[in-house]
């Protein structure tokens, strides 16, 4: 039987002290979120195999059946799109580690504590910005492996990358407002199944969007998944479908498009995802 | 008798609360609770599932702010400073809120570095809280691998990191077996000797009395009665008389006879073969309930003058039996 029946003397006398700052109170947080994620690595599979998955079965399985228009190699033209999709799932990271902290009661354990307002939110989004970077390194190598290459300058290059952590900050905040909205970890898969996965395949992500029907095209054209993947293609020098003098605005400038998306999404996700934050750990 | 709201602190109130009011949609989780604890003393607040204990706990602990009323504790307003309240206080919830994928110590640190300790120093404290609930051994293993006891006091732990002037625990041994729960009640009974002031919450009509100087009983988000368990034994008044029979066939009979005896309404306990009756004067009852048994025939096993127990102060104070009831939830 364990013994605990010692006297009980505080070895130290603590005071209430100010609180270091929202720097500090997120960045132990983001640390947490990184341990859960090297501890659970079955969880990161959104960001580790699943776009490696999705690599091989369409640069082997399906690839072959799939022409680029204007040329090129499908392998090549795949990389930008399946980047795409993979920056796209952050925020189902972001909304299931908000719904497990509901769930598990971190959230009440946080709050009675005295951090910085906001902290716990920035901590999640620090640590899965973080977390994002490890599907495009992934990516990368997986690509070189099966015959990717970065044909455009090296600036040409490190704008394509900052396109895709500036999208995985736009999608943070999509995650978060998914993760307060809906109440567990299970609603949170479902969603991603159902709403997530769709927006990325009714895109250029794998396919030319020329074959498709013409409502869906329209659809295709306008969704900023197409313009991510057009735009990386472009920034990486990769083969990418020709713009046809009857192609919209996004197709003909994918690289602005995708940047106003972005700030659109911020602008709008952001404030509108900490108001449902805050509900959600309200009651 | 009342101070003016605000002068708590000052007069030796660690937790001040008048006319709590908190509903959900259309259950009323509080309906006006009031609330006064000294501080470094012990009050338990002790009622069925869904009487509103939790939701105290969660206004009192900043986490939800009250439809009405108004709460003080250590000394600051729990809507308007929350901030101050929040440094001084530490919250176990019902369900330990450790985090399973980290260590034991990996939960102590972080949550000092949230307190605003350096980490070196919350690596320090870290280790003596660990040592202080027995934890050391397990202190680099994952949470998740603790057994119920062990969550627990890592729990109470955690509270622990930055010294709380006022201490919140919601149901600290629910869901405990018996051992881990009196393991618990030391490392309670420590933190009390400490000076420490508690408030605990519990459906648990002797951990009530073993460990709190003050008893407030709610029911339906009302406080129905407050005192010692000793004031609360007598405010309800009166002996038990018991009878325990041979033959349980005999059982309605003899609720029949003491309830005659005691002019009150006797209760019939049929696998303990047992008739109980609260009675004004118990001996008095025990006689002429003896008589009328001998009368009849009955025999008896057993036939006893008992003061009440909580059990039945509780069950006199609402009119049904303490403990888990249907879970309302909110």
């Amino acid at each position: 039987m364990t013994t605990i029946a010692k006297p009980y003397l505080p070895a130290t006398t603590v005071e209430p002290r100010p609180s270091r700052g929202f720097l500090h109170d997120a960045f132990v947080v983001a640390r947490r979120g990184l341990i859960h994620m090297r501890r659970q690595p079955e969880q990161l599979s959104d960001a580790t195999i699943q776009p490696i998955m999705f690599v091989l079965l369409f640069a082997y399985v399906f690839g072959g059946a799939i022409d680029v228009p204007g040329g090129g190699n499908y392998r090549e033209f795949l990389m930008g799109g399946i980047f795409a999709q993979t920056i796209v799932f952050t925020a189902f990271g972001v909304a299931m580690s908000l719904a497990n902290d509901r769930k598990n009661q971190a959230i009440d354990r946080f709050r009675s504590l005295p951090i910085a307002k906001g902290a716990v939110l920035g901590g999640h989004a620090i640590a899965n910005l973080i977390k994002a970077l490890l599907p495009i390194t992934l990516m990368s190598l997986c690509g070189l492996v099966v015959g990717w290459r970065i044909r455009a300058g090296i600036m040409h290059a490190i704008g394509g990358y900052l396109l895709l952590i500036g999208f995985a900050f736009a999608m943070i905040w999509v995650g978060v407002l998914l993760g307060s909205v809906i109440a567990t970890p299970e609603g949170v898969t479902g969603v991603a199944f159902t709403a997530l996965f769709p927006i990325t395949f009714i895109a250029s992500t794998f396919v030319p969007t020329s074959t498709m029907p013409t409502g869906l095209r329209t659809v295709a054209q306008w969704n900023p998944v197409t313009t991510l993947s057009d735009a990386l293609r472009i920034q990486f020098g990769n083969p990418n479908t020709p713009v046809q003098p009857s192609d919209p605005w996004p197709i003909a400038h994918p690289a602005a498009y995708t940047v106003i998306w972005i700030a659109a999404i911020v602008a709008v996700c952001a404030p509108l995802a900490i108001r449902a934050y805050q509900r959600s750990i309200a009651q | 008798m009342h101070e003016s709201f605000g002068e708590s602190h000052r007069s030796g109130l660690a937790i001040e609360a008048h006319g709590l009011v908190k509903r959900y949609g259309e259950t009323v989780a509080l309906a006006g609770a009031d609330l006064a604890v000294p501080s470094g003393t012990v009050t338990a607040v002790l009622g069925p599932n869904g009487a509103g204990k939790t939701t105290a706990v969660r206004i009192l602990t900043t986490l939800t702010k009250p439809d009405e009323g108004r709460a003080r504790v250590a000394g600051f307003d729990v809507i308007d400073q929350p901030g101050e309240v929040r440094r001084r206080i530490g919250l176990a919830a019902q369900d330990a809120t450790v985090d399973p994928v980290l260590t034991g110590r990996e939960n102590l640190i972080m949550l000092g570095e949230l307190h605003q300790l350096r980490r070196r120093r919350a690596a320090i404290r870290a280790d003596e809280l660990l040592e202080e609930f027995s934890l050391t051994e397990a202190a680099k293993r994952r949470v998740s691998g603790y057994s119920g006891g062990m969550r627990r006091r890592l729990d109470l732990a955690a509270t622990l990191v930055a010294e709380p002037e006022v201490l919140f625990l919601d149901e600290p041994t629910t869901g405990l077996d018996p051992r881990a729960r009196i393991e618990l009640w030391a490392v309670l009974d420590r933190l009390v000797d400490r000076g420490t002031t508690v408030l605990l919450t519990t459906q648990y009509l002797d951990e009530a009395e073993r460990l709190a100087h003050d008893i407030v009983v709610v029911d339906h988000g009302r406080v129905i009665a407050r005192g010692d368990a000793r004031t609360l034994k007598r405010d309800v008044g009166g002996d038990t008389v018991q009878i325990v029979v041979v033959d349980p066939t005999d059982l309605p009979e003899t609720a029949r006879l003491l309830s005659a005896a005691t002019a009150t309404t006797a209760t019939i306990d049929r696998p303990a073969r047992t008739v109980t009756a609260p009675a004004a004067s118990g001996v008095e009852a025990l006689i002429s309930v003896a008589e009328a048994l001998r009368n009849q025939n009955i025999a008896i096993d057993d036939l006893s003058v008992r003061q009440p127990t909580l059990d039945e102060v509780f069950l006199t104070l609402t009119g049904a039996p303490a403990g888990p009831a249907v879970e309302v939830s909110a």
